[in-house]
């Protein structure tokens, strides 16, 4: 495979904390690659060893044929980043700190001028180019930020977290944009604790808890791997899920009683509703679903994506 | 590659300044004029008919005009120092994003410490530009003493970022313009000549940039002779703004690319 990144026992290291600890991946060209896990898994750590701004305590990296340590300057002149948080300029006007970044990359003025017209038709912000970012809201923002990552004309775009705290509405905006940039053939990088995020964005993806790669492989792939058919859950009042253990546990191979409900894993949804009510007990609520690379997380770490 | 893109983080900043920029000369221009007024109409008059044939030989406001220039540009490179960088690693965090592109810590050090002394600069020149028109000294020699004053600024800049940038706490910075910057302004030769201090105070005052800056503003405007050579005092400025800056590089590099 013709990897555009490679590591090989990659490994952040904080004093004794080990953010990452020895994982091994490849991207391939044009591939929307994302990292699926938990806060605290290490995903950003990795993203921003990927990006040339957090040396590599060990192992090796290879990004673009580049190494982050040595070129890491001509690095991230090809790189695009959108960044966990927004920091732009929240006094300066979206069109100012379009400008400003792309003089960071030694861009000419009128070069950069074309290109920001460009970008603000692309993130649907044309009307807002003269607006003061602090008068933008958190979705506009984000897309802000996109343009700006964009503005270089990145061989790879690495985005931590495009979505996380924004409402519905602005995230599928997103996530339209984004999965346009795909088609385009853009290689994307994406961390994510969303699952339905990773389902649609990625065509591949890993699944990081501690630091470390416990699954990959396609988002289907994966759930047909670790997560097949489909899920019932059940919500039951406050207090008496915790005496229910056993019961639940008799009614599929398949399990798993969280602090809020109890999921049961099947081939078929209706048989086990009906399970579940000849055997007497009385969920609140009754939900029947196709299982999602939560579930896939659920079972390869026993514990919840967003806690 | 790191002298080319620091001048696009002056740049930047330059486009940040293009927007206040108005409320800023205002004050940089008020400022001065307070003094000139207060210290002039009030302290000087006081002061002039005390003593007969005035401080180090002339009117008191023409003593204390190149002394104040000096110690204001300290306080505006202190500020930069301080604010600017809470701002750009702690606040907005545009500094992490500038890291992001090929600027590196170095570019990164170096343009803000250029940009915030073109600041330091302007306030100055204004300053000057005060002194002259309240006919306390010439504007050619008021003008000249805008090299020191910058030299001291600049100076500033770099002790300020290099403290700032290894605090952990932001209440340290309070107490840094209580404790350091405040005392440096008063017993640096600014107001009074270092004579009049207590004899133990009087090395901590030789070793502060403002008592070396305020000795050259001094000798520029009104002639007297530094107990200094002027090149040491240079030299020793010039040795802040670099030794501070090279010490700003590892703290900052641990902060924003960790």
């Amino acid at each position: 495979m013709d990897a555009l990144i490679r590591a090989t026992g990659l490994t952040k290291k904080f004093d004794d904390l080990v953010a990452v600890d020895g994982i091994d991946f490849a991207v391939a060209e044009g591939e929307s690659f994302g990292f699926l896990g938990p806060n605290g898994a290490g995903k950003t750590s990795t993203m921003k060893m990927i990006g040339a701004t957090s040396p590599v305590s060990d192992g090796e990296l290879s990004v673009l044929g580049l190494d982050p340590t040595r070129d890491g300057p001509t690095l991230r002149s090809r790189l695009g980043v959108v960044p966990q948080e927004n920091n732009l300029d929240e006094e300066l006007s979206v069109h100012d700190n379009l400008m400003m970044y792309g003089r960071y990359f030694d861009m000419a003025r009128a070069e950069i001028r074309d290109r920001i017209a460009e970008l603000l038709d692309f993130v649907q912000l044309t009307e807002k180019k003269d607006a003061k970012i602090q008068a933008l809201s958190g979705g506009m923002k984000r897309r802000v930020v996109i343009a700006r990552g964009l503005i270089n004309e990145p061989d790879l775009f690495i985005l931590d977290e495009p979505t996380t705290g924004l409402d519905p509405q602005a995230r599928h905006v997103l996530w339209d944009r984004l999965y346009r940039l795909k088609q385009q053939g853009v290689t994307l990088i994406i961390t994510t604790h969303y699952m339905d995020e990773a389902e649609q964005l990625c065509d591949r993806l890993v699944v990081m808890d501690k630091g470390r790669i416990v699954a990959e492989g396609s988002p289907l792939a994966l759930i047909d791997e670790y997560a097949p058919g489909e899920v019932v859950e059940l919500r039951f009042p406050v207090g008496i899920l915790e005496t229910l253990n056993s019961q639940i546990e008799d009614l599929a191979p398949r399990t798993e009683v969280l602090a809020d409900r109890a999921l049961i894993y099947t081939d078929n949804a209706e048989l086990t509703i009906s399970a579940v009510t000849s055997s007497g007990l009385e969920p609140a609520t009754v939900l029947a679903r196709r299982s999602t690379l939560e579930d896939v997380f659920l079972r390869l770490t026993g514990r919840s994506l967003v806690e | 590659m790191v002298t080319p893109l620091s001048l696009r983080v002056f740049e930047a900043e330059a486009r940040v300044y293009r927007r206040t920029w108005r409320g800023s000369v205002v004050s940089s221009f008020l400022n001065p004029v307070l003094y000139m007024f207060a210290m002039g109409v009030g302290l000087g008059s006081l002061v002039d008919a005390n003593i007969p044939g005035g401080v180090e030989g002339v009117p008191y406001l023409t003593f204390l005009a190149p002394g104040i220039l000096v110690a204001t540009a300290m306080n505006t490179g202190a500020s930069e120092g301080a604010w600017k960088v809470m701002g750009g690693v702690v606040w907005a965090k545009t500094w992490h994003a500038r890291l992001a592109s090929p600027i590196g810590i170095e570019g990164l050090v170096l343009g803000h410490i250029f940009w915030s002394a073109a600041r330091v600069f302007m306030v100055s020149v204004i300053f000057a530009a005060v002194i002259a028109a309240f006919r306390v000294a010439p504007l050619f020699e008021s003008l000249l003493a805008v090299g020191p004053a910058v030299l001291v600024g600049a100076a500033m800049v770099s002790a300020t970022t290099a403290f700032t940038v290894r605090l952990k706490e932001i209440s340290g910075l309070p107490m840094f313009f209580r404790f350091v910057v405040l005392p440096m302004f008063l017993f640096s030769g600014a107001f009074f000549p270092i004579s009049q201090l207590p004899n133990w105070l009087q090395p901590v005052a030789l070793i502060t940039p403002v008592y070396h800056g305020v000795e050259l503003a001094r000798a520029i405007v009104i002639g007297t002779s530094p107990a200094v050579a002027w090149w040491v005092s240079v030299l020793y400025l010039a040795a802040w703004i670099v030794g501070f800056g090279v010490l700003c590089v590892k703290p900052l590099r641990k902060k924003l690319t960790p």
